[in-house]
């Protein structure tokens, strides 16, 4: 069994909590061991590197400490954005300089040698895709879906180091995998308008509504994300939309780790499905997966 | 978008804006040749007074005002389109990320007021909790951004779904996080004024 430090970030435990949910349960039924970072802290996120560059490492430098103590050597990470900032700092950490510095601030010595992963990568090898297609239970097939990776998965590739960053395919396979069928898009990497929701929400809503009608021009029944801020921009937005603009879409917002599961036979109740402010719960019953 | 007057009025040397940005980031602005790929792939031009190229011509420019009232340097999400599509590799969202910190420091009047309200509220719970409560940035968000009622239609429908978290989740070493913060914005200041300010001796010392 492959052991993996776990970096569940804040919104995993509050407005993504479902995400957590599903990472944890399908890392279970695919032999992967989760432990989560002691008394991990906030990466910063995108916030802290608006303000201050030192803040913007040291935060993210701090979870990493921990990993080592624990005695494993990769991080795997659910949210895009934090993966961002831990990946950042791992970079960052190989030159000796900002290493000495990033100390200063922590008040304690950074080594840098934890290996840092998004959780849609760890979970789309080509052994964990062989073993997610023999542990099917409810083949996808049929279901349409626009697969939506956001800016932070893939970009910038140099500090990434996961997936195209104009044309992204890791998520793609799985859901192939499992029996979907992925449409195409253009719409793969665009911004969804990322923390800006809450300060300019009129910004979110034009950037979240040309991603949702360019999904649906493409004939797909829900968008699959990788990140809680995609999703939350996504699925809890589409009321406002259709108050500003008219448009409703009712387009379910899922996280991959939810359709995995899905397919893997948990039940929606299980995943927490019914925790989206978009309803989601039809269209599985529809096709008999909740 | 502005005009943007073709002079330049960049200081000379290590007091120009264009010293600072290579100081900061290490980016060498000067090796852009405006071709304005950046601004053709950048989700939120469309909203900015300065399209992200007209930024870093400004910066060549030395147009500091320009720069650090922009809207521009408030709306980037840094989604690191611009970068990875760059023919010079120039790293704009660090340069964007620079310019921001700058005007802080400079106590400018940002162009973005409530993007700098909802920064502030965010750093300052994670400071406070070393975790973000969303509860709280909410909350901070509209008291703060005299905006009572932002969100507040999400409010009933995310509580009910369990989507909120009512009470703050805690690091339990908080110290080492408000230290953190603390040391952090010593070197950042240091990294300015080229003076140690953990080092520096008291202001006045009682002869």
């Amino acid at each position: 069994m492959s052991t993996y430090a776990y970096y569940p970030g804040c919104s995993l435990h509050g407005t993504a909590k479902e995400y957590d949910r599903s990472a944890r349960l399908v890392c279970q039924a695919l032999g992967l061991e989760l432990r989560e970072v002691e008394d991990w802290n906030c990466c910063g996120a995108s916030s802290a590197h608006m303000v201050s560059h030192w803040l913007a490492l040291s935060l993210p430098a701090r979870n990493l400490q921990p990993v080592e103590k624990m005695g494993l050597e990769t991080m795997t990470v659910p949210c895009a954005a934090c993966y961002a900032r831990l990946k950042d700092v791992s970079c960052e950490l190989k030159d000796p300089e900002v290493r000495a510095k990033i100390g200063r601030v922590l008040g304690d010595q950074v080594t840098g040698r934890v290996t840092v992963e998004p959780l849609i990568g760890t979970l789309t090898t080509q052994e964990i895709l062989d073993k997610a297609a023999s542990l099917i239970v409810k083949p996808l097939t049929g279901l349409k879906v626009a697969t939506y990776y956001g800016c932070l998965l893939t970009r910038p590739p140099k500090v990434a180091q996961f997936d195209d960053p104009e044309n992204p395919q890791s998520m793609d396979r799985l859901l192939r995998t499992l029996g979907s069928e992925v449409v195409e898009w253009y719409f793969k990497t665009e911004c969804c308008g990322a923390s800006l929701p809450v300060a300019r929400t009129d910004i979110v809503l034009d950037l979240s509504r040309k991603l949702l009608a360019a999904a649906k021009k493409a004939g797909a029944e829900a968008i699959v994300t990788a990140c809680p801020m995609c999703h939350s921009n996504l699925d809890s937005r589409q009321g406002e939309i259709r108050g500003r603009y008219g448009d409703d879409f009712k387009m379910p917002i899922f996280f991959f780790t939810e359709l995995l599961g899905l397919a893997l036979g948990y039940p929606a109740r299980e995943l927490l499905i019914a925790n989206h402010l978009t309803d989601a719960l039809s269209l599985l019953q529809g096709r008999g997966l909740a | 978008m502005s005009v943007l007057k073709f002079a330049s009025t960049d200081q000379p040397g290590r007091n120009g804006l264009l010293a600072l940005v290579k100081a900061k980031t290490g980016q060498d602005v000067l090796a852009c040749y405006q071709c304005g790929k950046c601004s053709a792939g950048c989700p939120l031009s469309s909203a900015m007074d300065l399209a992200p190229h007209q930024v870093l011509r400004a910066v060549q420019l030395g147009q500091r005002d320009l720069v650090f009232q922009s809207s521009a340097i408030w709306l980037c999400v840094t989604c690191q389109t611009c970068y990875t599509r760059c023919p010079q590799e120039v790293d704009l969202p660090k340069v964007m990320d620079a310019l921001r910190s700058q005007a802080i420091q400079e106590k400018i009047r940002p162009a973005e007021r409530t993007v700098k309200v909802f920064h502030d509220v965010f750093l300052g719970l994670v400071e406070r909790f070393g975790r973000l409560y969303e509860v709280g940035l909410i909350g901070g968000y509209n008291l703060l951004a005299r905006q009572p009622l932002a969100s507040a239609d999400l409010g009933l429908p995310m509580l009910t779904r369990g989507k909120l978290e009512l009470i703050p989740r805690r690091v339990k070493d908080r110290e080492q996080i408000r230290a953190i913060f603390k040391r952090a914005a010593e070197l950042e200041l240091e990294e300015i004024t080229g003076q140690s300010v953990a080092a520096a001796p008291p202001a006045s010392v009682p002869s």
